[in-house]
């Protein structure tokens, strides 16, 4: 902790804040998914999870290996993997509210008539 | 100069990340992750990946950002609130979330500190990453592209599969086979 703040007048910003910055953008997505009842807010926790991961990505990329960029094409893989997911997830819970007119996990019983 | 802006873009990801999950409204949580990605956006900058700060802002910000409105335009009433579950779910929730932060930090404070070094190599060349990109040679990814795109179009398909009207679907599936 101690070189954390040393380094804050430095020019260049160490591993160790983005790590957190990370994490803590994690565990919010965590606690969002594990609270929310709501199918889209609980997307949007996932969302926050997956760009957490994102960023861890790209700072391992660039402070360890930065003469390869396999955490930048692993990073941008991940961002079109997440797309995918969100516009199939989107018209899930679009067929969801069709069904049951509102898209509380709670009062979704039974999936299949 | 280059930390103070670091510093700022983590305070907005901290704050609006954790109000993203707690606001009550859903609209409002929608526009916090608008503000977490954006951040998210000028992080990469800053770590001269300027392809990815590109690709970030208009897949994220722009894309799934513009799914995600639409969704709650079309399932929910502007001023909707939410309750979040009974409260010894919420409470669990709470110790779970804040314990795994504690317990991952103290690991990676105690062994991250020494590995850092930043090399300063400046902004990586479009070139070098559009040849990574289209090669076939090793670290190279023309495979994992191509299998992005076919999962972007199987994606397509299945989402207007999923969504579309129920009401003439078995006539029409019964046409097709025939």
């Amino acid at each position: 902790m101690g070189e954390l703040l040393i380094n804050t007048t430095g020019s260049h910003v160490p591993m160790l804040p983005y790590l957190l910055v990370s994490l803590i953008m994690f565990f919010a997505g965590i606690y969002g998914f594990f609270t929310r009842k709501n199918l889209i807010l609980m997307l949007i926790s996932v969302e926050l999870i997956l760009n957490a991961v994102d960023i861890n990505f790209a700072v391992f990329n660039r402070y360890l290996f930065p003469e390869q960029m396999e955490g930048l094409f692993y990073a941008l893989f991940v961002i079109a993997i997440a797309a995918c997911e969100t516009a199939v997830a989107i018209a899930i819970i679009i067929n969801v509210y069709r069904k049951f007119g509102n898209t509380e996990v709670d009062n979704i019983q039974k999936m299949k008539e | 100069m280059t930390t103070i802006i670091f510093y700022i873009l983590a305070l907005v990801i901290a704050v609006f990340s954790v109000l993203a999950v707690t606001s009550k409204k859903v609209i409002r949580s929608a526009t916090f992750l608008l503000f977490v990605l954006l951040a998210t956006a000028g992080l990469f900058l800053m770590l001269n990946y300027h392809y990815l700060f590109a690709v970030q802002v208009t897949v994220y910000a722009g894309g799934i950002m513009i799914l995600f409105i639409m969704a709650i335009f079309l399932t929910h009433k502007p001023g909707d609130e939410f309750s979040t579950k009974m409260s010894w779910k919420v409470r669990s929730s709470v110790l779970l979330a804040v314990g795994g932060l504690l317990l991952t930090g103290y690991i990676i404070v105690k062994n991250v500190t020494r590995v850092y070094n930043y090399v300063q190599s400046g902004e990586m060349k479009m070139q070098e990453i559009g040849t990574a990109m289209m090669g076939t040679e090793k670290y190279q990814y023309l495979l994992p592209f191509e299998v992005i795109s076919l999962l972007l179009l199987a994606c397509i398909i299945g989402a207007i599969l999923i969504a579309r009207k129920e009401t003439s679907a078995g006539e029409t599936d019964s046409d097709s086979d025939k």
